[in-house]
This record gives C-alpha cells, sequence and structure tokens, in this order.
C-alpha cells in the first residue's frame, strides 16, 4: 500500500507557555516540535506497510524550518520525506492547504492518506476538505484500520460517550487518525542522525500547478490572538503546599461530603 | 442576508439539544433571520425529530431516504448539496459528526468553514468575525471569513446559549432525488464497554491528565483516592498512553460524570474534556501551567506540581483518619 501521512509542525504545549506579544503570540524562544497526533498517523501507516508491503510518505507544506518535523517522521520509519514549499503558499487557510496538499496526491499514486485528528488551531479540517476535492471517502477520529489486500479497508470510528462506529471504505481514501489508536514508537538521537543527511525533495507552486492560495486567496483569516476571558475564573491559593493543601480538605468537607 | 440552516443531528427520535444553540447563532449573524432547521434520516425516528423542532424554528425541512437511516457524514453530505442553495449560511453543531461531515461540505458548497466557533461578533460587507480558540483551547482568535460565496460554521456545543421557543413551525418535506451511494459504507456501532469502576457513582473524583507523566505514578493518584473513599478518573491522554482504561474517561468521547467534588490534577481542560463534566460541580484544579484553561471554569485553583502536591495530599488524609465519602464504588 502506497501511504501518504500529511504531518504540520506546531509549538509544543508541553515545553511552552503561551504568551502574547500584540495580536501574536510570542514566537521568540518558542519550541516546536510535530503535532503530536500526526505521530499517531505515521505510526499507522508504518504498521500497515509492516504488513502488507508498500512505502510511507511524509509531506508538509512550509518552509526549511519545517523540515526537522519531515527528518523525525523519517526517523521514526517513512520511507520519503516531501516539503511543499512556495512563498506564495504563506497565509493559506485550511482551503488553501488542502488544496496544495490535493495538487501533490495528483502527481502520485497513493492508496491512503492518513492526517491527525487535529493540530494546534483545532479546525481539524484538512483532512475532510483534502477528500472532498478528490472526491475520495473520507472518515475522521479513526481509531483502528484493518486492511484485506483488496481495494477496502475497515476502519472504527469514535462517536459520543466511548462508543464507536464500525465502516467499510473504499481506497483510495482519506482518514483524520485520533490518538491513542497505537503507541507511536520512540525516536532517538542515532535515528534522527541516520537520516540527517537525507534528501528532502521540495516542490514549489509552478511544481505543483498550484495557483489561488496564500494569503491572497484564503477566505478566511485571523485578525488576533487575545487570552480568553478569565470569566467567573478560579479562586487561586496563593499559599505555600500546606495552607493549600488544608484549604482543600476543608473544601472537600463542605462540597464532598467527606466527612 | 444569505439564507441561514441549521443542520440538527438525532437520534431515537429525539433531535440534539444544540438545535436551540444554533437558533442562538443565527440570530447573532442576522437578528432578523428565520433559520431553517434541516433533518436527515428516514422512518418514524426522523419524523418525531422533525415535529420536536416546532417550537423553536419556523421551517424544519426533512430530508428522507432509506440511505440516511445510517449515521454516515459521506451520504447526509450529498444529501444536503442537493437540497441547500449555495451562497446559503449553514450552521452545524460541532459534535464528532459535524467534525465528519462540515470540511467536505463546505468544499462541496463552495463556501467558506468556519469550525469550532465560540462566539460571532461581527457581520456585514460580505464577511464573518468570529471568535475560536487555538492551542488547546489556551488562546483564543478573532477569525474574520469571506462569506461571499457562503459559510459553513460549526459551532461549539455549549457556546452558544439556547434560544426559547417561540415559533410555530411547519415540516416541509424534501425530496432526494441524487444518488446517495458513497465509497464508505456503515456497519455497525459498538457501544462503550464497562469497567471495574463505575466513575459515574462518585461523589468525589480524583482526575488526572496529561501531567501525571507516566504510568508508574498512575499509583500516586490511586492512593490519594484510597485515602479519600472515591475513584481514580482522567482525562484523553491518559487512556491515549494505556495508563488507564478507557471507562475510566471523562469527555464527550468518554464517560460523563457528575460529582460534587472534580479534583483536575495536571488537567488542562479541552473543552472535549469538560463536556463530561454534568450537574455544577465545585471544581479543584492543579495545575503547573498557570495559563491553563481549566482555572478559568474552575471554582478553586492551586499552581502546582501534582506529582508532589498528591503525595502530601494523601498524607494529610491519612493523617485526619478515615475521610471516606461513603459513596457506592
Amino acid at each position: 500500500m502506497e501511504i501518504l501521512v500529511c504531518v504540520k509542525r506546531v509549538p509544543d504545549l508541553s515545553e511552552n507557555e503561551l504568551e502574547l506579544n500584540g495580536s501574536d503570540i510570542e514566537r521568540d524562544g518558542l519550541v516546536y516540535s510535530v503535532n503530536e497526533p500526526d505521530n499517531y498517523a505515521v505510526e499507522e501507516a508504518l504498521r500497515m506497510v509492516q504488513d502488507s508491503g508498500g512505502h510511507v510518505t511524509v509531506a508538509t507544506v512550509g518552509g526549511s524550518d519545517d523540515e526537522e518535523v519531515l527528518r523525525r517522521e523519517m526517523a521514526m520509519g517513512a520511507n520519503t520525506g516531501v516539503l511543499l514549499s512556495d512563498d506564495a503558499f504563506e497565509g493559506s487557510d485550511g482551503r488553501g492547504v488542502a488544496t496544495i496538499l490535493k495538487a501533490y496526491v495528483q502527481k502520485n499514486n497513493f492508496d491512503l492518506i492518513l492526517t491527525g485528528v487535529e493540530a494546534d488551531d483545532g479546525a481539524a479540517q484538512v483532512g475532510g476538505m483534502l477528500a472532498a476535492m478528490l472526491d475520495y471517502p473520507f472518515a475522521s477520529l479513526v481509531t483502528s484500520i484493518e486492511q484485506n489486500g483488496g481495494k477496502t479497508i475497515k476502519i472504527s470510528r469514535e462517536i459520543e460517550g466511548g462508543a464507536k462506529e464500525l465502516n467499510e471504505i473504499d481506497l483510495p481514501c482519506v482518514l483524520s487518525i485520533q490518538t491513542g489508536i497505537n503507541e507511536p514508537r520512540y525516536v532517538g538521537m542515532r535515528g534522527l542522525k541516520q537520516v540527517a543527511s537525507r534528501e528532502i525533495p521540495e516542490y514549489d507552486a509552478a511544481a505543483l500547478g498550484v495557483a489561488g492560495v496564500g494569503a491572497a486567496g484564503a477566505k478566511v483569516t485571523r485578525l488576533d490572538y487575545f487570552l480568553p476571558p478569565a470569566g467567573a475564573g478560579a479562586e487561586m491559593l496563593g499559599g505555600d503546599r500546606d495552607e493549600n493543601i488544608a484549604r482543600v480538605i476543608e473544601l472537600l468537607k463542605a462540597k464532598g461530603g467527606v466527612s | 442576508m444569505a439564507r441561514i440552516f441549521a443542520y440538527v443531528p438525532h437520534a431515537g427520535g429525539v433531535a440534539d439539544e444544540a438545535a436551540a444553540e444554533l437558533l442562538t447563532a443565527a440570530a447573532k449573524i442576522d437578528a432578523g433571520a428565520a433559520p431553517v432547521a434541516i433533518l436527515t434520516g428516514s422512518g418514524p425516528e426522523l419524523d418525531q425529530a422533525a415535529e420536536s423542532l416546532k417550537p423553536l424554528y419556523s421551517e424544519i425541512w426533512k430530508v428522507s431516504a432509506e440511505a440516511l437511516a445510517q449515521p454516515n457524514a459521506e451520504v447526509v453530505r450529498k444529501a444536503l448539496i442537493e437540497v441547500i442553495p449555495a451562497g446559503s449560511i449553514v450552521l452545524v453543531p460541532h459534535s464528532h459528526f459535524g467534525w465528519d461531515l462540515s470540511p467536505g461540505l463546505s468544499i462541496k458548497l463552495n463556501a467558506a468553514y468556519l469550525p469550532d466557533v465560540l462566539d460571532i461578533v461581527a457581520v456585514g460587507g460580505g464577511s464573518l468575525t468570529a471568535v475560536r480558540t487555538e492551542f488547546g483551547g489556551q488562546i483564543s482568535v478573532h477569525v474574520r471569513c469571506d462569506i461571499s460565496t457562503g459559510v459553513v460554521i460549526n459551532t461549539r456545543p455549549g457556546a452558544f446559549a439556547a434560544a426559547a421557543p417561540s415559533a410555530s413551525g411547519a415540516v416541509v418535506d424534501k425530496p432526494i432525488t441524487s444518488d446517495l451511494t458513497s465509497g464508505r459504507r456503515y456497519l455497525q456501532t459498538i457501544e462503550a464497554e464497562g469497567g471495574d469502576v463505575d466513575i459515574t457513582k462518585q461523589n468525589v473524583l480524583v482526575s488526572i491528565g496529561r501531567g501525571i507523566q507516566e504510568a508508574d505514578n498512575i499509583e500516586i493518584a490511586q492512593e490519594l483516592a484510597d485515602a479519600l473513599g472515591c475513584a481514580v478518573s482522567c482525562s484523553r491522554p491518559v487512556v491515549d498512553a494505556k495508563w488507564l482504561d478507557k471507562s475510566r474517561q471523562i469527555g464527550s468521547s468518554g464517560k460523563t460524570v457528575k460529582p460534587k467534588v472534580y479534583l483536575a490534577l495536571g488537567i488542562s481542560g479541552s473543552f472535549q474534556h469538560l463536556a463530561g463534566l454534568k450537574g455544577n460541580p465545585f471544581i479543584i484544579a492543579v495545575n503547573k501551567n498557570s495559563k491553563a484553561p481549566i482555572f478559568r471554569v474552575a471554582q478553586v485553583g492551586i499552581v502546582d506540581d501534582i506529582l508532589e502536591f498528591m503525595p502530601a495530599l494523601t498524607e494529610r488524609v491519612r493523617q485526619q483518619g478515615s475521610m471516606a465519602q461513603g459513596a457506592g464504588r
């Protein structure tokens, strides 16, 4: 099976406390990593080709800084990393990113396209848009994939309340992979070193034949970031740990019926 | 102003409670609009759900077909493309189904897409400005959207107040003539499995999130729960890592709970997690990150490392002797 996994480089929320800088977030000193859900998608692709043969390609839309996430996924085992990069892509909205990916997909022969369930913007949109543009079937929030060597696969997708829905879906298709579907393998320094000098092919707007993307073509534009309204907000306990614990025990007794 | 449609999912003859929230969102876009509810499905359950919307919507479009009987966003999308006119404003709840349906729907309608919208703050001149969140809910953002060719807006459940019923609507049958066969076919639904502990019946929950860091630390939370005589629950990352069973997960993809006190320990507080907390529990949140969204909904917050806080709390509870809550375990 030929599998494409679309990945994205995002601010690593486990490494940063985000601050505002004017109408943007403070970008100085921000630590980036691959969007965590994308690791589950890459892991699932690697397991599928391990079972039935084929190749895994990882692609991202971005600039030279974004190569590092491609290399990370190549260190996991992806065969090829591809960078879709052009100044004209900057400021693309979800539809623009999907348009760029569509052009790349149409130059290849993928049986399956995977994305992580969502990225830093919480939009969860590119996979579904890409599928609609390609007229491929789509399913989101996928929690298992079963292949049978044929032209269809069986998937489960997460729905409300911990229940699952089973579907059969024709290939080629696009799936957004939910976290927890597998346990993504560890990537160490050694693995990263092994792929450090591998060539990463780049495709620009002309090579892909893409126009109308980027900021000018975007239907959706960010105006400003701001801190969410505090709402009622928590009463923050500023005491030392012992004082805070004493207060928590009082509250457990008063509010929780703990005696 | 373009026509406004509200796509209302339903199950077992009951319309999604977001139906009344979509009405509020529609009024924010155009106070004078008469939004049209659209339901897809088949049989008496569809009829019942459509009827139930009469007090809310003046017009309810009922799209009935055998192929729409099962939940399948691919099929629903095909039906909606046939009935919704170009340039429309389409509102959808940002549920598991809306998540599946809407990105592709926006492409097929050649409309813009705004996912997970919390508020609509300005409309005019062919554009609409909405509020969303990014970075796991830590930061809000204003986005402006060109709606000149229409827009699909997914609204976050609970973000818009429910509108009061003030209509006496009519149900209109909308026949479908297009081919609804799809490359994705529904097979069956598998209900959630029960677990060893019923977290839905606890007065107090010791609930852990990503801040627990590793499997070995689960025991620290369990010791606190034992001392308090309650149970350990968790947010999604703990289940993803296979450190606790799925039956312990709280949220829209897990269990819905109604404790009296909710100890949120190392939980950031995504909206999917908070959707599983009902009955206005008293939330005490402990998190290393002072900007964690959980502090905006908690009653009491403490910035601390849970791996140090939990054992200290456990020890103090033990010193004070029995604190058994007496709730069913």
